[in-house]
């Protein structure tokens, strides 16, 4: 399952990687299963994308970490925003 | 409702001019502008990057400002927010909001720069000298978010 993949912030700069397409085990239905997915990649994904550091949106829209995935979603995953 | 994201710097009172245009029902022009800071958790900065999610940041902004719309009489708002390099004291937000009377104006534009601070895809580096931070979203800025929705409602 292809689904598109975009970084912010400490993620961003920290993975050195502000987009990519990823290939997705048939399965993995939710934003944490996909979190965990992303962290098996070891060294500083299992460190930079913990649960608790980082906060996703699905198709431009804030999703918690239950929210359920499909193929072609835009996924986006940053750290906690501050702006303003 | 005006959005602009921008790296370039903005001129107040030409935007709460443009804002006024020739309107003569507007009574109360309130105008909120937010700063970079030279200090943060007392180290000095020496500057900030801003980004954000272009596309979702402009959705995401204009659903706060259709929410302040529904709950008060508002007769123009005017949102920028700027990305990029920017150091201490430049402006980095402005919030402007009209309306007939000042209570309507003072009350949105206070719930738009509050729930831009959490609801908003932005996000800080702040760059010191003893190297560089990403900045979350703070405790204090979720509780003034909240207190608009005294039911517990939340984002």
């Amino acid at each position: 399952m292809k689904i598109e993949l975009v970084y912010f912030g400490r993620p961003r700069e920290h993975l050195k990687i502000s987009n990519e397409t990823a290939d997705v085990p048939e399965g993995l239905a939710t934003l944490a299963e996909l979190l965990a997915w992303l962290r098996s990649r070891g060294d500083v994904w299992a460190q930079e994308l913990s649960d608790s550091r980082v906060r996703c949106a699905i198709n431009q829209e804030f999703s918690g970490l239950t929210a359920r995935i499909s193929e072609h979603d835009e996924i986006a995953i940053f750290s906690p925003i501050s702006g303003g | 409702m005006s959005i602009s994201i921008q790296e370039k710097d903005f001129d107040v009172a030409a935007e709460l001019a443009a804002l006024r245009g020739s309107s003569s029902k507007i009574g109360a022009l309130v105008s909120f502008v937010g700063l970079v800071r030279d200090f943060s958790k007392d180290v000095q900065i020496e500057n900030i990057f801003l980004e954000h999610y272009p596309g979702m940041t402009e959705k995401a902004l204009g659903k706060i400002i259709e929410e302040a719309t529904a709950r008060w009489n508002l007769l123009g708002t005017r949102v920028i927010h700027r990305i990029g390099p920017l150091l201490p004291n430049d402006q980095i937000v402005l919030v402007a909001t009209a309306a007939q009377h000042r209570g309507e104006a003072f009350a949105a534009c206070e719930f738009i720069i509050d729930y831009l601070k959490t609801a908003a895809p932005f996000w800080k580096r702040e760059q010191t000298g003893h190297g560089a931070q990403w900045l979350e979203t703070r405790d204090s800025d979720v509780q003034r978010m909240q207190h608009w929705h005294p039911t517990g409602e939340s984002k």
